[in-house]
């Protein structure tokens, strides 16, 4: 797999070659403005629906390994 | 099977529908039992009458059909990219073999609420990565025309299911192509709207500045059904913005008052486009003149560094995006006593090397000694792009380019050399780094340089922002005059 990096990150470094001096970034192509909605509770997904996807629920939560183990 | 039936299109099945003349369960039960055939892998999930899945995840199908919504009683195929209340949605990856997500994403609902039902959740490229479909954690659709070929990708089993009848229309999403170079190399009509018209809620993120959902289908009339119904704003997608006045049915018959630049960076000098291809298009800018527009010469001098702008960009976004597949909260864990090492297991095993390579890609290119380099430069290549196609779009209406450089490859042709696989995406970037919609009509048959039997090519339209309606509307005229014939040479049907 490190060959292939290589070889993508060659075809990618062509744009170094490019005369990008003063060009804004762009980061979202539309224009767009924060909008605030009003901060009205709503109904959210109810926990059980939620951890009964998990790998591992326990007490109402998810349940991992310990990090210091 | 009942063919009449299969051969309808969207937007005759559902006036029949509405007229009363066709019972939507009968509708549906002729596409089950297609489905149900599925030789090319198209399909990772198929609603079974009946079965608890359907009950949940169908659920528009267990009502009365109100013959009064604009797709009543219409089967859609749902990339498997979308979440699925209730229906298993893997995004194409074993690392979210099972699941079954809590929600529905926004697009589906739409649908949904328009009257179609989810036939079947369609084969992908992992988390959309892919230009074959190849890198599907569940093995690769199948092109319908050759089953030796792929179907493109990454929306390759929603273009395979189109394509191969299995269903009658599709979803899928594009982020550098992955609805329209399917679209092509099936022969089948494929749309990626401007960037914001449908909300991106519930679509598994892969680049979240370049990901859109668009329809698959057999024709552009269909299409614009589609995207009728799901375009919109979103509360649950800040981005989404909709399309002001929605879309239009198109009814266009001359593309008089109409002008097309052909961009020779992505057309006319071009490397790597087959002669078959190069035909095709040069015979298709040929019917847009006699259709009464005018066609000339443009250019687009960044456009050939969209690939490299491309794989910088939407790797580390996607290097971000999938931080969140970690074994705790959903799918795949690999049991282990130490947390950092069960992320690790977890993520080794549940992702396959494409996924790999590009994580790689971009949290190389996002980290500390590199970013300017890469990412910030990409950045400013992506503004490049945009002007391009501002000051081409001064001039003229549309920009037309061929939508793949090739006809489908074979299986296997390009898995060694993942650039290769990358330049499949060559004429298909630029637009959503612009953020501009396209569509991609089957425009003709060619043969594969090399030779072998005929294969669809497409031929792809760009606008500007925002002219989604009146892209659809030149790319319904140009569709009558090509006169596509599906059944020519392939198919399965």
């Amino acid at each position: 797999m490190a060959g292939e990096l290589s070889g993508i990150l060659d075809h990618v470094d062509r744009i170094s070659e490019l005369d990008l001096e003063g060009v804004e970034p762009t980061s979202h192509v539309i224009a767009l403005e924060n909008v605030l909605r009003p901060d009205e509770p709503r109904p959210s997904w109810s926990r059980d629906d939620v951890l009964e996807r998990a790998p591992d629920p326990a007490s109402g939560a998810f349940r991992v390994p310990s990090p210091q183990a | 099977m009942n063919q009449e039936l299969i051969e309808l299109t969207v937007a005759e099945a559902a006036e029949r529908v509405r007229s009363g003349e066709l019972g939507a369960d009968e509708y549906l039960a002729a596409y089950r039992e297609a489905a149900a055939g599925d030789s090319l892998n198209a399909l990772l999930w198929r609603a079974e009458e009946g079965s608890q899945a359907d009950l949940e995840g169908t659920r528009a199908s267990q009502d009365e059909v109100d013959p009064d919504r604009p797709l009543a009683g219409i089967p859609v195929a749902v990339k498997d990219i979308f979440c699925t209340e209730g229906i298993p949605t893997t995004a194409g990856s074993r690392i979210l073999e099972g699941y079954r997500p809590p929600y529905t994403a926004t697009a589906v609902r739409r649908l949904r609420d328009a009257g179609a039902r989810v036939l079947g959740k369609a084969n992908m490229d992992e988390f959309a990565m892919g230009s074959s479909n190849e890198n599907s954690g569940y093995g690769p659709a199948l092109n319908p025309w050759d089953s030796g070929r792929v179907p493109g990708g990454s929306s390759g089993g929603s273009a395979a299911a189109v394509a191969g009848r299995l269903a009658p229309c599709a979803i899928g999403t594009d982020t550098g192509g992955s609805i329209r170079q399917p679209a092509a190399l099936c022969g089948i009509v494929g749309m990626k709207p401007t960037y914001g018209a449908v909300s991106r809620y519930g679509m598994i993120a892969f680049a979240s500045s370049l990901d859109q959902c668009g329809p698959l289908t057999r024709n552009v009339t269909d299409a614009a059904l589609l995207l009728q119904a799901m375009e919109g704003r979103d509360a649950c997608d800040s981005t989404s913005v909709g399309i002001e006045g929605g879309i239009d049915l198109p009814s266009r018959e001359d593309l008089k008052g109409l002008s097309f630049g052909v961009p020779r960076e992505l057309a006319g000098e071009a490397e790597g486009i087959e002669s078959g291809v190069r035909e095709i298009f040069e015979r298709t800018v040929a019917l847009i003149e006699e259709l009464g527009g005018e066609v000339s010469e443009t250019e687009l001098p960044h456009a050939p560094h969209g690939i490299s702008a491309y794989y910088v960009l939407a790797p580390a976004e996607a290097s971000a995006n999938l931080a969140r597949f970690d074994g705790v909260r959903y799918g795949l864990r690999v049991e282990s006593e130490d947390l950092t090492e069960m992320y690790e297991e977890t993520r080794a095993r549940g992702f396959g090397p494409e996924v790999k390579r590009r994580i790689m890609l971009g949290t190389y290119a996002l980290s500390s000694g590199y970013y300017e380099a890469y990412y910030g430069r990409a950045q400013r290549v992506r503004t490049k792009i945009a002007e391009d196609f501002a000051k081409a779009f001064e001039r003229f209406d549309f920009v037309v380019t061929p939508t793949s450089p090739t006809v489908a490859f074979k299986l296997g042709e390009r898995t060694d050399d993942p650039l290769a696989m990358y330049l499949s995406d060559y004429c298909t970037v630029p637009m959503p780094l612009a953020g501009i919609p396209a569509i991609s009509i089957p425009a003709g048959l060619a043969q594969p340089d090399g030779g072998g039997s005929d294969l669809p090519v497409g031929f792809q339209i760009a606008g500007p922002a925002f002219s989604d309606s009146a892209m659809l509307d030149a790319a319904f005229a140009l569709e009558g005059a090509i006169a596509f014939q599906r059944n020519g040479a392939g198919g399965t049907a």
